[in-house]
């Protein structure tokens, strides 16, 4: 259907229910248990969610299908968030011209490193992109402020032209919006002891991940596509066949920049700032790591990496030592402080810690990451069906 | 005049950091042919041997001074060093005040045990991996060590200020025969720049003049061939990465003076050092420690008052922007060597 093959369809559909169905898939718990906390199920969380996704996708058209490692993506995302903002304070609140603006400047900023970068391969080619991106970060931070903001970042004010939208209303900053449809507008729904939130951003980002998720799709499996994994697979070889491999490179690099400027757009379009921290390396380092945790290379890695990574980040990172007390509190005085104190250092602060080990850990034993999990699992139940895999692994994020 | 001395002078400290952190990274990379992002890690580990070093020297015990009263007529406590009871008061300040110095001592084991145990444990295993995956991992590592130095140690930096004798600067120019208090230049940072010329002549001489170094060289130029002569070449490979896991651990602990040790510390250089590595020429020893002080000198007089007026901005991005301009001009870096991750 849709031009896809009926596996990738399913794979699609799969996608489609998981993010239709997100705000009571991530709230599987009462709002007043103890395990309330698990639950993922709030607006900021779950835009989260498919904005990272968008990102990630796009990183995987790049990094899993030609396999150069680009450890400056975040730059494009960032461009894009400025972009946004831009469009924001200069003709007005609709998102439509921000989020064509972040995905035109990150398009044609991509063209301009990937040309460059793009003459290297191998380890040249991740540090040079991450020359260009701290490039970026130091200038943002600093000269270009009239731009960018500098460090306390880009924000509206009410004093911006607008052209095209309503001035401010009755002294406030206009919220983002889609022809009228508020981004922040949430409808709560209470059922028994349980509340549902859906959010009209999310929905947007939803709506534009579900079909970024095509795209790719449609990407992995046309001509291009198998050109580009013949890039990774082995491009001396392609190369002595008389073809030029630097075009297709250097498509892959624009498309994925233009998804993380996709993404930077929709990040500004739920909250309408800007700052030069999220062109910093880090934050390319933390798409890589979403990337290769959910299995590079795979179509649903990325999104299920995504997920893991920032349902990992608010989740783990709210459960702090007084929370740790109360779930350890039936346990004799010792052995409570000493469980409390271990996993007091993978909790709260510490989940950068255990971001590190989940990572190393992936690495080490599944290369594929959270997919070949998925597919090892599955290996052992052989009778399962195939397609059971993604949905097997889509769950472990939300456990 | 004076200007391009001061800048040069100022720029040197920053190169021998380069230098030291970009020459283990290249020891590791010409050796075993991995892509150490965890060796940032390895010189914020190194600065906080100091950090342990001087709590254990400045470890005390309390009593109650019954001679001396506080604002409220109550004993005062007093914290007594255990150093104070062993050695005496004056051997005991003196010693918790070189305490950066001792640290050398202290951290050469530490580091050798920290490297091998990473090499035997972890990148053995990846020997046969692809690239990325070297990168990944060791990236990997680098924010588990991290996070666990942040752990113990806290977010904030911790001063570990240098020996008294070292503190203040001295007139620099008068000794080239500039006017009086016009080339200022802290006593430590020389003493920095010394000690980094020391460590790297002395990998240099190592490597250069000792059989064992000898075999090290043989194995970089051809690791099969050498293991086909009988010699046990892992072996003295893992050595190397103690070597170079020492060599990022002291330029660490020298450090501290002047940059007190946080734990995001390895990173910000890491990828600086990145970047001297690839301008050396990936697997170049020499190539790395040249990178190193160019580059360093190259931000110090890009963050010239005149040069920062006619381009704002270029101090912060000098060392990328020679990168990008060395990368795509001569693709191996300055004195690289052809053959060595040529794709």
């Amino acid at each position: 259907m849709f031009g896809l093959t009926a596996k990738n369809t399913r794979l699609l559909f799969l996608v489609i229910f998981l993010v239709a169905f997100a705000p009571f898939l991530m709230n599987p718990f009462p709002a007043d248990s103890a395990m309330a906390q698990f639950n993922a199920g709030y607006p900021d969380l779950m835009q989260r969610f498919v904005i990272f996704g968008i990102f990630a996708i796009g990183f995987n058209i790049l990094f899993g299908l030609t396999g150069y490692l680009s450890f400056g993506h975040a730059a494009f995302l960032g461009v894009g968030s400025y972009a946004g903002v831009w469009m924001f304070k200069l003709l007005g609140m609709n998102v439509i011209p921000a989020i064509a603006a972040s995905v035109l400047v990150a398009g044609l900023l991509s063209v301009v490193i990937g040309y460059i970068c793009l003459r290297r391969s191998g380890i040249y080619f991740s540090i040079l992109t991450l020359a260009f991106a701290q490039m970026m970060f130091a200038l943002a931070a600093s000269v270009l402020t009239p731009i960018t903001g500098g460090e306390t970042g880009l924000t509206l004010s009410l004093s911006d032209p607008r052209i095209l939208g309503a001035a401010a209303v009755d002294g406030n900053i206009p919220v983002p919006s889609f022809f009228g449809l508020e981004m922040r507008s949430t409808y709560e729904l209470a059922v028994g002891g349980w509340s549902f939130s859906f959010n009209t951003g999310y929905y947007f980002c939803a709506i534009i991940m579900v079909l970024a998720f095509y795209a790719s799709i449609r990407i992995f499996q046309s001509p291009f596509g198998l050109m580009l994994r013949a890039i990774k697979t082995n491009q001396t070889r392609l190369n002595y066949t008389g073809l030029n491999s630097r075009p297709y490179t250097l498509a892959a690099f624009v498309i994925s920049g233009m998804y993380a400027g996709l993404a930077g757009g929709l990040m500004v379009a739920m909250d309408p700032l800007a700052g030069a921290e999220r062109m910093f390396w880090t934050a390319s380092g933390e798409v890589v790591i979403m990337t290769i945790l959910g299995g590079a290379g795979t179509m649903i890695g990325p999104v299920l990496g995504a997920g893991a990574i920032k349902y990992m980040e608010n989740i783990v990172s709210k459960i702090n030592k007084a929370v740790l007390e109360q779930w350890f509190a039936f346990m004799p005085d010792g052995m409570e402080k000493a469980f409390v104190t271990v996993f007091d250092m993978f909790t709260g602060k510490g989940w950068h810690l255990t971001l590190g080990v989940v990572f190393m850990l992936v690495i080490i034993f599944l290369p594929g990451g959270l997919v070949e999990g998925g597919q090892r699992i599955k290996g052992l139940f052989s009778r399962k069906k195939a397609q059971d895999t993604p949905s097997d692994a889509a769950k472990t994020p939300a456990e | 005049m004076e200007a391009i001395v001061l800048q040069l002078l100022s720029g040197l400290d920053g190169g021998s950091a380069y230098a030291l952190i970009a020459l283990g990274l290249t020891l590791i990379f010409g050796t075993l042919g991995v892509v150490n992002f965890a060796h940032g890690a390895l010189f914020m580990i190194g600065s906080f041997c100091t950090v342990v070093l001087q709590r254990i020297l400045s470890s005390s015990y309390t009593i109650i001074d019954e001679s001396q009263k506080d604002f409220l007529g109550n004993p005062l406590k007093v914290q007594v060093p255990y150093m104070q009871d062993w050695f005496g008061e004056a051997a005991s300040a003196s010693i918790i005040d070189w305490s950066v110095p001792l640290a050398i001592i202290f951290a050469i084991p530490v580091m050798l045990v920290i490297g091998i145990v990473m090499e035997r444990g972890l990148i053995k295993h990846f020997y046969k991996r692809p690239h990325a995956d070297q990168i990944l991992v060791t990236f990997g590592l680098a924010i588990v060590l991290q996070e666990i130095i942040k752990y113990f140690f806290g977010a904030n930096p911790i001063p570990a200020p240098a020996p008294d004798a070292f503190k203040g600067s001295f007139d620099f120019g008068q000794l080239l025969g500039f006017e009086a208090n016009r080339i200022i230049y802290p006593y430590w940072r020389l003493v920095y720049f010394g000690f980094a010329a020391l460590i790297i002549t002395g990998v240099f001489a190592f490597l250069q003049f000792t059989t064992f170094g000898m075999v090290v060289r043989a194995g970089m130029a051809d690791r099969e061939t050498v293991g086909l002569l009988g010699i046990d070449i892992d072996k003295r490979f893992t050595m190397m990465f103690g070597l170079a896991a020492v060599v990022a651990g002291l330029a660490g602990v020298m450090y501290t003076p002047i940059n007190s040790p946080n734990y995001h510390m390895g990173m910000d250089f890491l990828v600086i050092s990145f970047v001297v590595v690839v301008v050396g020429g990936m697997g170049s020893l020499p190539g790395a420690v040249l990178a190193g002080f160019v580059l360093g000198i190259l931000q110090s007089f890009a963050s010239m008052r005149e040069v920062i007026e006619f381009l704002p901005g270029i101090n912060q991005v000098v060392i990328y922007l020679a990168a990008i301009v060395i990368l795509l001009t001569r693709p191996r870096g300055l004195l690289g060597k052809r053959g060595v991750m040529e794709d």
